[in-house]
């Protein structure tokens, strides 16, 4: 999606921020640095940020203040964070939050 | 990051209500600390902003300002930190954070509200999120949420929301309502819809909004709804709101492709065959605001629902004061209101607990007594008001919680 560069009422971002190479399900992309990541690939055009655990069903942010645990996803290092408050960082290697075996629920789904 | 002395008080939420304390007791002379999940300071008003009396009020600024404030005060803020446990030991609380553990003697949860859904077929799609998201993330973090977007639920929000999203350069859609079902009810009819809108009808700057209110009275809302709103929607700020239009499911393989829309009368009943489908990339669903109150219950404060103020809201006098000692509420925890009423109620609580601490004297009495004062002025002056009534409410509330503290002390109620 778009970045807005000069925002018509409250101006330009005040904190210039640096450029940073980043990786998601091993591919290279660019954002800014503290961005939080769900905005750095938001602004590259994806919205895909975990798979349902059971259904494995695509899931995206929803309400991008860290209360609704929708945007959950892995960054080598850290585990499992929330993409919409977790600063993006340099060379981070992300990957989305993923469906888990069957096996663990029992369950089959269509 | 555990410090070697307590606080003497430490916010949790570093936005209007939470800033606006953490000055006021500051500058009389407290030891202030201010934690917040989010990874900058200054709350939802990041994002805020909307036009009054020919200028434009900037949320970001007022943060700003009070940000100045603490750094010059010596508040010490810590962002990224989340908190999720509180516990009395001794004379203290203990905060388990998500950077270690935090104590302080007095603690007040300025932890603000979340957003309700509003679920229908196709809402787990991505590219649909709530209202404030889209905020979030078009005028905090500067990326647009999509090309094209529709707004479901009709409300405050909506309608403050989609008005900056527009000057952002975000194209709506346009604002309908979400379907009447289990979880939505009856304020999503055309009828109870316009219902709240008359509360923000001087928000809008549209001729048609201000006429709205006394022509909807005099004719009955359903006349109304019904002979008067184009099924193509009245254009408010350029956006279309369209009251006799529900969103019935939100259609996409891997993302967000299009809404499927419907015609309802005044009641809110789909009129057969008038599905079709509107092409959109993003969709914000509005369902309105509820106290974001966990920790308070972590800490043991009882609670009273209160459908005015947004939902379950922790026991509290006008001075901010729970029975718990030695917490204390402001802003929307206590009720859902706009960021001027959540900054007064700050500075009130900052005066509470000093009082309570001893440190405002013989005069403190009088201190809290013009800062309860300022709450109501700031209230009764609002031009984002969330529920027509909220004093009233709040008077209830406060009625209510007195008669559970004297409760709780063993007074019997007289009659």
């Amino acid at each position: 999606m778009d970045r807005i560069e000069n925002h018509p009422i409250l101006g330009p971002r005040k904190s210039k921020r640096e450029p940073v190479d980043f990786t998601f399900n091993g591919e290279k992309w660019a954002g800014l640095k503290g961005e939080p990541i769900a905005a750095a690939l938001l602004a590259v055009g994806i919205r895909t940020l975990r798979r349902h655990e059971e259904s494995g069903s695509p899931r995206g942010l929803y309400c991008s203040i860290g209360h609704c645990m929708e945007c959950r996803l892995n960054v080598q290092g850290k585990g499992t964070v929330r993409a919409c408050l977790t600063p993006l960082e340099a060379g981070m290697c992300i990957s989305e939050g993923e469906r888990l075996p069957n096996e663990i629920t029992g369950r089959r789904l269509p | 990051m555990t410090p070697a002395f307590p606080f003497d008080l430490l916010i949790v939420g570093a936005g209007p209500a939470g800033l606006s304390a953490a000055v006021e007791a500051a500058s009389r002379g407290l030891c202030v600390a201010v934690v917040d999940e989010f990874p900058e300071p200054g709350g939802r008003m990041l994002g805020q902003f909307h036009e009054e009396k020919g200028h434009w009020w900037v949320g970001r600024q007022v943060a700003e300002q009070l940000l100045d404030k603490c750094s010059a005060l010596g508040v010490k803020i810590r962002c990224g930190v989340s908190v999720h446990s509180i516990l009395r030991s001794g004379a203290e609380w203990v905060l388990k954070t998500s950077e270690g553990s935090m104590q302080a003697r007095n603690v007040l949860l300025a932890t603000g509200s979340a957003e309700i859904p509003h679920p229908l077929p196709g809402w787990t799609l991505p590219g649909v999120m709530s209202i404030g998201a889209a905020q979030v993330m078009a005028n905090v973090h500067y990326v647009k949420p999509g090309r094209r977007g529709l707004i479901i639920g009709v409300n405050v929000l909506a309608m403050a929301i989609s008005r900056e999203l527009s000057v952002s350069g975000v194209s709506i859609a346009g604002i309908v309502l979400p379907g009447i079902g289990p979880i939505t009810g009856k304020e999503a009819s055309p009828k109870e819809s316009l219902k709240e809108l008359m509360g923000l009808a001087h928000l809008a700057p549209s001729p048609l909004m201000r006429i709205g209110g006394k022509a909807a009275n005099a004719l009955g809302m359903a006349g109304f709804v019904s002979r008067f709103i184009p099924r193509s929607g009245i254009k408010i700020w350029d956006i279309p709101l369209r009251l006799r239009t529900v969103a019935v499911s939100i259609n996409g393989r891997s993302q967000v492709q299009s809404v499927t829309l419907a015609d309802v009368n005044g009641e809110g009943a789909v009129i057969p065959g008038s599905q079709r489908e509107e092409l959109v990339d993003f969709v914000a669903i509005a369902g309105g605001l509820y106290p974001l109150a966990e920790l308070a219950s972590v800490a043991g404060c009882p609670f009273v629902y209160a459908e005015e103020l947004g939902g379950h809201v922790p026991v509290h006098d006008e001075q901010m004061r729970t029975p718990v000692e030695g917490l204390y509420v402001a802003g929307n925890i206590t009720g859902i209101e706009s960021a001027l009423v959540a900054m007064a109620q700050g500075r009130l609580a900052a005066a509470t607990i000093s009082g309570d601490t001893g440190l405002l004297g013989q005069h403190h009495d009088q201190e809290v007594q013009e800062a309860m004062q300022d709450v109501r002025r700031v209230r009764a002056s609002a031009l984002i008001q969330f529920r027509p009534g909220i004093q009233e409410a709040r008077d209830q509330f406060y009625r209510k919680c007195g008669r559970f503290q004297r409760e709780k002390n063993g007074i019997k109620e007289e009659g």
